[in-house]
């Protein structure tokens, strides 16, 4: 290679490297609002503040909850086909179908073959078993975590956060990000719930004592003190099992303020089949309570004064204005095909984060002065080389960043700092050969063309051994670790670019041009 | 700068039994350390649980909120302060099973439990690890440094010989038993970060092992009828300088990072501060007595 040639690859490099560093530099400037900047480095949720949330849907009890249905639905067929069985029961994954003795029932004809589109037939005398088929349940599996990623988006959206990101993760995992998110609580009150909405008849009649555990289940109204957050009471209802309409049938949900006492509540429209039902269940159970269950809780259980035929419903309680607008986001959005739980949470406030920054570009600045200065007062003016070499290498591990859309975390910083101490080795490895060579022959020319050629090897395989280590590091996923790696690999490969081409330029460009070299100064 | 006088050859091998005796002390001074913690201090990264980073309006007495918390029946809490005292911060640690949960309660809970004593509390930082989490954190964990070390070992196998492929990784584990022993004799907690820091090291110090293992080769090949003791001694001390230039200046970011990169990254700071000094020591004093002992338990053949 020669001069030109290095010159101007390296300014082709610069030149690359500055277009793709702007808009980082331009983006974090005070009074830009770094969201209107695109091909930026991104700042990690534990710099910008914000939430990370690694949740898990728990997708077997959405396979349970389709033999759950399955069970209802069978076990209404065999009583409208005046079918004689003594019960169908679920055992997990599967349903066992009691028939009195000698009794037989055709699965194969209808109305029964529709469930053997999902089932596996096989009996046992009077027992026959039926279980869901493994691609079936595989597929309701894939299911509920696409629909939960519809339905947590639907929610999130209603966080009025700028730059959310949901995304599935392995098998049954969704990855929230909600960067510069302030208030966990409500964040979490949001994604959590089910949000399960079922209508059940109250037996005014029975209680908790004296109700009929086949057909009947006691569920509770709870009353919070929202400023203490107690319980303050526990009412028991005797509901009937058997569920009337469910919130699959709601077109919209809004918030609505009662005139007479400016109360807020929930208002639901039901879609028109779901209309058609309300409108049957209210003129036929007229004068007797319905209960509203979200999420197995009552939230009330108003008595049917007339029917309703508007297909119109409302939730009303305790709320405040903010707590109804979230429960009508909620059902807006749909219920979730499988509870979920929280796997991870990794949560900085915004504070936070700026200090974080601050420790972190302080520490940059430090750590590579005191490098340049070391090096500098080391190796005179090799060491200038070395230190305009190390300012590129920092350049180029930013502009790189910027290029791929990367993110920056904090231990990410922390890698772009211990590069520049390990950036340096390589020109340490080089210069000091160099010096070497000049004991040994005190021919300066040949002393930087050794120097350079015999460090090469030695600078490869050292470097290749740490990138090992850094690629290792990779396969931790998402997560702050990632951004260490990242930027440690950039640093190593950027680090052998500077040193061997920027920093070897230099030596071309200062003192192999000369025609006779007497010293060199390092 | 030259940090050795020309001609000189330190006799590096001549200690090495000294040298044998101080990683010997190391290295069962942190067993010995594991061993009365009853295993190593895991994070919540590997263990699952909650972190809680609170701010006060003014310095907390712990011991007074120790106290607070005991009678808040919130289960096991582990509380210690958060960076400098003027930081006026305390790290709050519960474990998976803590009544609050992972929900919306656990600020909320936190919050109420403390507002009515300390008004002016700001929660700044919340991690929570479940122990599914954290089981497969440990299993990756694992993981990489077995890659890590696998890698290693083709590599510098290939490029030199098996002899220098098993002195590395006895090397890279000599630095990372010793970094480990010594984050439990301070009993530090073992994080993921940690983890980083450990794989960085391990990355550093081989770069330091193969430059002296390069310049043995050198060597060898120049002087073929010498043995390899003095040889040895030859190339560290001619890598030397290096050996000590790089360490200083990697050195003087890792204790930029140490004293300015703030609480949240100063495990990770600390484990590569331990690290380095390590990995310094180990190539000279680790390294190249397991290579010289190797060929003299295994010589090479003629053609070799």
């Amino acid at each position: 290679m020669n001069v030109q040639f290095k010159g101007g690859l390296i300014l082709i490099v610069l030149v690359a490297a500055l277009y793709y560093v702007f808009p980082t530099f331009k983006a974090y400037q005070s009074g830009v609002d770094p969201q209107t900047v695109a091909d930026k480095v991104n700042l990690g949720l534990d710099l910008q503040g914000g939430m990370y949330l690694d949740i898990e849907v728990e997708s077997d009890a959405a396979v349970e909850e389709i033999v759950r249905r399955t069970r209802d639905n069978l076990e209404d067929l065999l009583i409208d086909e005046q079918v004689d069985f003594i019960e169908v029961r679920q055992q997990q994954n599967s349903l066992v179908l009691e028939m009195e003795p000698g009794r037989k029932v055709q699965l194969e004809e209808s109305p029964f073959d529709r469930i053997l589109v999902q089932f596996d037939e096989t009996v046992d005398g009077d027992l026959v078993r039926l279980s869901i088929k493994p691609e079936e349940a595989e597929r309701v599996r894939k299911n509920s975590i696409s629909q939960a990623l519809e339905v947590l988006r639907n929610r999130i959206d209603g966080l009025g956060i700028s730059e959310p990101s949901l995304q599935q993760q392995g098998e049954n995992s969704i990855v929230i990000q909600l960067p510069g998110l302030k208030d966990r609580e409500r964040a979490i009150e949001l994604i959590g719930p089910q949000a399960i909405l079922e209508f059940n008849l109250v037996n005014s009649d029975a209680t908790v004592n004296t109700y009929n555990r086949l057909t009947e289940t006691i569920k509770y109204e709870e009353t919070w003190d929202k400023s203490t957050n107690k319980l303050l009471s526990r009412r028991p209802f005797v509901l009937e099992k058997k569920v009337l309409l469910t919130g699959e049938f709601i077109r919209d949900a809004r918030v609505r303020f009662d005139p007479q006492t400016n109360q807020p509540y929930v208002s639901l429209s039901f879609d028109s089949m779901g209309s058609d039902r309300f409108a049957k269940i209210t003129q036929r159970y007229r004068g007797r309570n319905l209960a509203i269950v979200l999420d197995n809780k009552i939230q009330s259980a108003p008595v049917i004064r007339e029917a309703i035929t508007g297909g119109e419903a409302s939730i009303s309680g305790l709320f405040t204005t903010e707590e109804a607008s979230d429960l009508a986001l909620v059902l807006r959005s749909g219920a979730l095909p499988a509870p979920i739980s929280i796997r991870e949470e990794r949560t900085v406030g915004a504070s936070l984060g700026e200090d974080s920054v601050r420790q972190g570009l302080m520490s940059l600045l430090i750590g590579s002065a005191l490098v340049l200065v070391f090096m500098i007062a080391n190796y005179k003016l090799a060491g200038v080389f070395a230190s305009v070499s190390l300012i590129f290498n920092v350049v180029l591990i930013i502009s790189v960043l910027g290029a791929f859309g990367a993110t920056l975390t904090l231990p990410g910083m922390a890698g772009i700092v211990l590069t520049i101490g390990m950036a340096v080795d390589a020109n340490v490895l080089i210069f000091q050969r160099i010096l070497e060579e000049m004991r040994r022959t005190s021919h300066p020319r040949g002393a930087i063309k050794e120097g350079f050629d015999r460090a090469f090897r030695t600078i490869l395989d050292a470097n290749v051994t740490t990138l090992f280590a850094a690629l290792a590091l990779l396969q931790f996923g998402t997560g702050p670790i990632k951004g260490f790696a990242v930027t440690l690999s950039i640093g190593i490969l950027a680090s052998m670019f500077t040193a061997i081409v920027v920093t070897r330029f230099f030596f071309d460009w200062i003192y192999l041009r000369r025609s006779s070299l007497q010293s060199i100064s390092i | 700068m030259q940090l050795v006088k020309e001609g000189t050859v330190i006799d590096f091998l001549g200690k090495r039994f000294y040298a044998g005796i101080f990683s010997a002390i190391l290295l069962v001074g942190g067993v010995v350390s594991i061993l009365m913690h009853q295993g190593l201090n895991y994070g919540i990264d590997f263990r699952g649980g909650t972190n809680i980073q609170i701010r006060f309006k003014e310095v907390p007495n712990l011991d007074q909120l120790r106290n607070f918390f005991s009678k808040q029946d919130l289960g096991n809490v582990m509380l210690q302060t958060f960076g400098a005292v003027e930081d006026r911060e305390i790290l709050l640690g519960l474990s998976v099973d803590n009544p609050l949960g992972t929900g919306e309660k656990l600020t909320a809970g936190l919050r109420e439990m403390l507002q009515p004593n300390y008004p002016e509390m700001e929660i700044r930082r919340i991690e929570t690890i479940g122990p599914k989490v954290g089981d497969e954190l440990k299993t990756s964990a694992l993981q990489a440094i077995l890659i890590a070390l696998g890698l290693v070992l083709i590599y510098i196998t290939f490029r030199f010989q098996w002899r220098q492929g098993i002195a590395a990784i006895i090397t890279l584990l000599h630095d990372v038993m010793v970094v480990v022993g010594i984050f439990s004799i301070f009993d530090k907690e073992f994080t993921l970060p940690v983890i980083a820091a450990l794989l960085t090291v391990v990355g550093y110090s081989l770069n330091d092992t193969i430059v002296i293992f390069d310049r043995i080769r050198e060597n060898i090949s120049k002087f073929r009828k010498r043995e390899l003791l003095p040889l040895i001694n030859q190339s560290v001390t001619e890598t030397l300088s290096r050996t000590l230039l790089t360490s200083g200046t990697t050195l003087m970011v890792v204790l930029a990072l140490v004293f300015l990169g703030g609480e949240i990254i100063h495990d990770f700071a600390f484990a590569l501060l331990v690290g380095v000094l390590i990995g310094t020591y180990s190539s000279i004093y680790v390294a190249s007595p397991t290579v010289l002992w190797l060929t003299k338990i295994a010589p090479p053949k003629t053609s070799d």
